[in-house]
Formats: C-alpha cells, structure tokens, sequence
C-alpha cells in the first residue's frame, strides 16, 4: 500500500473521560514537505502527535504514516518514524556519543560507532561527544536530541515544540538542522506555538483549534484569507532580537553548515 | 522476536548498568541502612536479646539481606519514574524495539546492583564476626533463594514505579518492606512475642525465609520452612510480575 502522502489523518478523535480533546482532525502531510501544527497550548497538538507516534490510542479515525495503516501495523510504522519529543527526551547520565551508539543498536543498525561519530561531526558535538549530557548547553541537547532522531534515516519525523525553552541562537540552529533534513526528502510534522517558527519553516500549515484543524494551507493561501494588504508608512524599529544578534554579533542570515 | 528481545533487553540493560556505575552514592545508600543496623542490633541491642544461638551476628544476617534487598528495589522505582517523567520511556516505546525490554533492563539492573550490595553486606558480617559452616550446595541455596526474593521485590518496584506520580512517591513503597522483618523471627525469636503478633510474624513471608537462611548458613538441615519460603517467593514474583505488567499494557498503546 503506497501513497504519496507521508502522514495522512481522517476523523481523527480521542477524549480523556468527558474532555474531548481531539474531535476530527484531518490532515496530510506530502513526502519531502513541512506541516507545522499551530495552536495555542492545549488545542491537543501533542495528543496528534503521540497517536502518529503509536504511544496513544485513538478513539476512532483513520491514519496512515509512511504507507502503513496505524491500527494494524503499528510495528511498521515504528521502523519508519522517529519522535523528538517537547522536553528533549535524552539520557543525562550517559555521553552524547553514548546515547546516538545506545539509540543506534536499538534501532539495529551494525555500525553504531560509526553512525554515533558521524552525527556527532554533523551537529558539531564532537568536542562534547565523550561530556555527560548533564553538562550540554538547552541548545546542545536539542541537537543532539534530534540527531538521536535522524538515526536509521526514517523517512517521516515528529518534532514535538522542537525549539520551546531555546534561546534564539539555539533556535536558529534547529531551523538550519530542520530546513536542511526537508530538502534530503523526510517529511516533517513540527507542532510550534510559534508563528514565527511556521512561517519559517513550514510548506503548510494547519491551525489546530478547540480540537479541530479550523484553517490548513500554504503561508500564501492563509495570507489570502485576510483583507487585502494595504499600503501603510510606518517607522521600522529593531525588533529586541534584532538588537540582541546586533550586540552579541551572531549570524542570522541562516546559511546551513 | 525473542532474539530482538534479547538483543533490546541487552543495550538496554547496558544503560542502566551504566547509570548504577555512575551514581555510586545509590550503591552506598543502598547498603548504609542494613549495615547500621546489623552494627546497632550485634553491638547495642544484640547483647540483651536471647535467641538460643551463640552468636547474634550469625542470627541476624538473613534478616538484615532482606532489608538489603528492600532497600536496594527502591532506586529501581525511582530509575523507572525518571525514565517515563523525562520522556526517554516515549522515545524508546516509539522505536522499533520488542518493547518488554524497557522493563526487562531494569529488572537485570535491579539484580546485578542487588547482588552486589548484597555480597558487600556478607563482607561486613564476615568482618564483625558472622561465621558458617554452610558448603557450596547451601549457599548457593541461599543464592537463589535471595534471587528469587529480589526478583519478586523487583516487580513490586516496577509497579510502584509505573504507578507513582512523583519522585518521593516512587521510593516510598520500600518503607513497609523495610520494616516487615522487624516483625518477624529476623531479630528475635517470635515465641516472645503476644499471641496476635506472634501470629502474624509466623505467617508473613519474612519468617520462613529467614529460618530456611539461617538454617543453610549453620549447616543444618532445612525444615518444612524452605518449601513455604519457596511458595511465598514464587507468588510474590508472580503476583507483583502480574500487577506490573497489567499497569505497564495500562499505559503504552
């Protein structure tokens, strides 16, 4: 069963007791593209993601990831996907080389040393890769958090707030990381409260509200939705993260490693 | 799927080692409590209880491994809460794994970390004077019945583990495991104590356990005590494996 959607969700609903969180939601995700997933806290984007990520049951709905029902597979779709979860879900005790090597024999891959070292390379982790991870840096561990993703090339990632709780240095860095994997063809599902981070990122977005998907398109669809543009003079003022890269002289122009 | 188990269940158990061999002061604390109290019982309490033997180190050591044992499960309740409050549980649960091995690698843990502290305890005792006339068929009788009994107190973790909603909550439930031998024939002989009590600690799991150690330590033949002591192992490890497993389907997927 093949489909050139990567992700796709029909009459998706799941409710904790009487609280219906999710009631419908239908989505799609195509091969190779970004959805960021909007929505204010507790609009039930986590919930999305921990049912595609076959940790949470749904109550009813039809879904697909990577060509395989959810329901009947689920096995199959966990060889295929890969979760980074909202608070970076990475073994403090061990090494940073010693949790890629730990998620690379689980995913039974032979050479996990060498997959291990070149992941660290590819996130500049290498000076740190023998440091507790106890001692990483917020943004630190979100990289290498999501190098733990990338493990065993799956072709469909969950990126759960992937830069909630980063500084905006940090944060820029995961949006190179998350540009960079899109163009090598996975396709990414990304929840973000955000909407700088959608606009960034994202070939669609779908905004999730009161438990349903109430608007979903390109940036360029949503900005049709609304009044025509009108011209107006204002005087532009830096922005405070314009005067913070001014002051601490990083580069934003977003040029990937 | 049984290889990938294995497999799985080996990485995994890799890791906790690692994290057991890395915080030693769980090591320590582990063994600091039955240790005091096996110096408090031999050196202040000891010399005004009769039990009929001549040396009360000798007397006492079975009981003190348990509370060993008890003591040592506790960190296992806590490994587990860390790994499914830090989101490390969802990231191993939505790999391709057999997913038993997320349990199975704590349980070895608990083991190993178990028999090591156990083994430090035996140490101590040998130091301050605990000697046996027990050959190699009896202590590695009392081997395995320690192992059963880890194994069962293992599970009991694994629950607690899985149920708990804080941190402090998931050590807790050692406490009363603590405490059961001080209620039992691991301190003093029960014909002292009033008829309820003597009743209950004749037939809680802690005596015949403690007798049935006693006995193969001394060289002595084991009584009827070695089969109860067996069957309350056995369904402790069966009961709290249950209960355990039925919470852990409870709350994947």
């Amino acid at each position: 069963m093949t489909t050139t959607n990567a992700i796709s969700v029909s009459g998706l609903t799941k409710s904790y007791g009487d609280q219906a969180v999710l009631r419908g939601v239908d989505l799609t995700v195509t091969q190779g593209s970004i959805l960021a997933l909007l929505g204010s806290n507790g609009a039930g984007k986590t919930t999305i993601v921990k049912i595609l990520a076959t940790l949470l049951k749904a109550d009813s709905g039809a879904v697909q990831v990577a060509g395989y029902d959810l329901t009947e597979s689920p096995a199959k779709v966990r060889e295929r996907i890969s979760l980074t979860g909202q608070f970076a879900a990475v073994d403090e005790i061990l090494t940073g080389r010693e949790n890629l090597v730990l998620i690379a024999r689980l995913r039974h891959i032979k050479s996990s040393g060498l997959v291990a070292d070149e992941l660290l390379e590819r996130f500049s982790l290498t000076d740190a890769a023998a440091r507790r991870v106890a001692t990483y840096s917020g943004g630190m561990r979100r990289r290498l958090d999501i190098a733990m993703s990338l493990i065993g090339d799956p072709p469909v990632i969950f990126l759960d707030e992937p830069t909630t709780g980063l500084d905006p240095q940090a944060r820029i860095e995961v949006w190179q990381t998350v540009k960079a994997l899109a163009g090598q063809g996975t396709s990414v599902l990304l929840t973000t409260q955000y909407l700088e981070e959608a606009e960034q990122l994202a070939d669609r977005i779908a905004i999730l509200h009161q438990g349903r998907i109430i608007v979903s398109g390109t940036l360029a669809e949503l900005k049709a939705m609304l009044p025509p543009a009108r011209v107006e003079y204002v005087e532009k003022q830096p922005t405070l993260e314009d005067v913070f890269f001014a002051v601490v002289g990083a580069d934003r122009s977003g040029e990937t490693r | 799927m049984s290889t990938q188990l294995v497999g799985d269940t080996a990485a995994l158990t890799g890791r906790s080692l690692r994290h057991v061999t890395r915080s030693v002061d769980t090591i320590i604390t582990t063994v600091i409590m039955p240790i005091a109290f096996l110096l408090l019982f031999v050196y202040v309490f000891g010399g005004a209880i009769q039990t009929g033997s001549e040396s009360y180190v000798d007397y006492l050591l079975p009981g003190i491994l348990l509370i060993t044992v008890a003591t040592g499960v506790s960190y296992t309740a806590l490994r587990l809460f860390v790994d499914m409050s830090s989101g490390v549980f969802e990231r191993f649960q939505s790999m391709p794994i057999a997913r038993p091995a997320v349990l199975w690698a704590h349980v070895l843990t608990s083991l190993a970390a178990n028999l090591v502290a156990l083994v430090v305890v035996v140490l101590v005792a040998v130091l301050i004077g605990f000697r046996s006339a027990a050959g190699i068929g009896a202590w590695l009788a009392v081997a395995g019945i320690l192992v059963l009994f880890t194994l069962g107190l293992t599970w009991i973790a694994v629950f607690a583990g899985l149920s708990a909603s804080s941190a402090e909550g998931a050590g807790a439930f050692a406490y009363p495991l603590i405490f059961l031998p001080f209620i039992s024939s691991a301190f003093v002989p029960t014909n002292t104590m009033p008829g309820a009590v003597r009743a209950f600690a004749e037939h809680q799991p802690v005596t015949p356990i403690v007798n049935t150690i006693r006995d193969l330590f001394a060289g002595q033949p084991v009584g009827s005590d070695i089969w109860v002591a067996l069957a309350w192992c056995l369904a402790i490890l069966l009961v709290a494996y249950a209960l355990a497993m039925t919470k852990y389907h409870r709350k994947i997927a």
